[in-house]
């Protein structure tokens, strides 16, 4: 019974969407947080703009990742 | 100065009036015909799948798609045609005979086709899953992604033969070889060298390289938007499942004895938890290429949803008025794709070679 009501539910709620939802709201507060950082320490230290620049690039990348994982999986579960 | 400045905003406008014309223009051309339901997550997973034939463009209603050809290995040997022998039916409703037995293509696979056909036509047998029932030969087709990993692979060998035969007798690099010759010098410098270390970095800059190139030259001609170009091979798993798999073998054939002795009896930690640490360690072994063939196909594969998504804006509003946000929006996202895909081809060699790297390390304790 319970089954056939989660079912019931699923098939009016599009959990696949609110779960890409979800991982944009995590990669946005990781990818804030990571440039955040990077201008902070480029305000400090302007002469370390280009090394920390290319690393706050690669980090942004793998926070992106994750996000797109949970965009794959949302696209397999649909 | 002055001069090019008004050129190109005349350029522009052009451009700008030329989309607008050429979106209206379509319109036109559909809604005379018939007004069908544009279905747009089709269109995209079409897009991103592999297919037998290279679809260029519709024309009054038309498939125009180059045909390439299909290499199967049946029960009775090799079997070879061109896929225009299916006239563009992907339903398996077109059924090809060759040395005396049938085949049919249902959602780009091709089957041995059923006896007869079922209610809609087709030749297939379907399950309760609506999943087609047939066998299937074992297929070794030039599909278009295989056609464009050739292409592929014959840019990459011009570029280098070319960039090699740039060189003066001082060494000096001209034409393109001062276009690669940074680049490898940037693999080496910042990738391999700090990764694998000054001793044995050389051994794996060939792999390094390769994997390098070759990533990002797909990666490239995804993002190019017409016929050689355009097929989304560094979006499939197998392509990335593939790069993963020889950068797993590398690295676990390349282990020394202190990377298997810090997986299965990590030193200096009380042996309860070295009992707790040797799964999950073990485990990790084989998450690591897993992450990389996720990461590489998850990004690729959302830039180019993300791009069709923007263009599709245009038919899902059904009004040619919207196509200059969605062409603008189109083209930003491209060209922040073209960052994408570059920082991707970086840190999956970066990964592979902090993987080699940290399977070769000497410990001292």
């Amino acid at each position: 019974m319970s089954l056939a009501l989660i079912q019931d539910v699923a098939s009016y709620v599009p959990f696949a969407a609110i779960g890409a939802g979800l991982a944009a709201i995590g990669a946005g507060i990781g990818i804030g947080r990571i440039g955040g950082s990077a201008m902070d320490a480029i305000a400090r230290q302007p002469e370390m703009q280009g090394k920390i620049q290319s690393s706050a690039i690669v980090l942004i990348a793998f926070v992106e990742a994750v996000a797109l994982f949970a965009v794959v999986v949302s696209l397999i579960a649909k | 100065m002055k001069t090019i400045h008004f050129t190109s905003i005349k350029n522009l406008i052009i451009g700008v009036f030329f989309i607008l014309v050429a979106t209206t223009s379509t319109f036109a051309a559909s809604s005379d015909s018939e007004e069908e339901e544009f279905d747009v997550t089709n269109m995209i997973m079409h897009h991103i799948k592999d297919a037998h034939d290279f679809h260029i463009m519709d024309w009054n209603g038309h498939a125009v798609s180059i045909p390439l050809p299909v290499i199967l290995w049946t029960e009775n040997g090799l079997v070879t045609f061109m896929s225009s022998e299916f006239h563009h039916d992907d339903i398996g409703s077109v059924v090809v005979e060759r040395n005396g037995q049938k085949f049919v293509k249902f959602h780009e696979e091709i089957y041995y086709a059923s006896e007869g056909p079922n209610a809609d036509g087709s030749y297939v047998t379907m399950n309760a899953d609506a999943h087609p029932q047939n066998a299937h030969p074992m297929n070794f087709s030039i599909t278009k992604l295989v056609f464009s990993m050739f292409l592929s692979i014959l840019l990459l060998l011009w570029i280098f033969g070319l960039s090699a035969r740039r060189y003066d007798a001082d060494g000096v690099p001209k034409g393109i070889a001062k276009f690669t010759e940074p680049l490898i010098v940037f693999i080496r410098d910042e990738v391999a060298i700090p990764n694998i270390g000054e001793k044995n970095y050389r051994k794996f800059m060939p792999f390094l390289l390769t994997l390098f190139f070759f990533i990002w030259i797909n990666n490239v001609m995804g993002l190019v938007p017409f016929f050689p170009f355009s097929a989304n091979l560094s979006g499939n798993i197998a392509f990335t499942g593939v790069l993963a798999i020889i950068t797993f073998v590398i690295t676990t054939v390349n282990g020394n004895k202190d990377y298997w002795k810090h997986i299965f009896w990590m030193p200096g930690v009380p042996v309860p938890m070295k009992l707790f640490l040797a799964p999950i360690e073990f485990i990790g072994i084989f998450i690591k290429p897993i992450s990389l063939m996720i990461r590489l196909f998850a990004n690729i594969t959302a830039g180019h949803i993300i791009v069709l998504s923007l263009i599709s804006l245009i038919f899902i509003a059904k009004t040619a008025w919207i196509s200059p946000a969605s062409v603008f929006f189109a083209v930003f996202i491209s060209l922040i794709e073209v960052l994408v895909v570059a920082i991707q081809a970086y840190i999956f060699t970066m990964l592979s070679a902090l993987y080699i790297g940290s399977a070769m390390e000497e410990h001292e304790h």
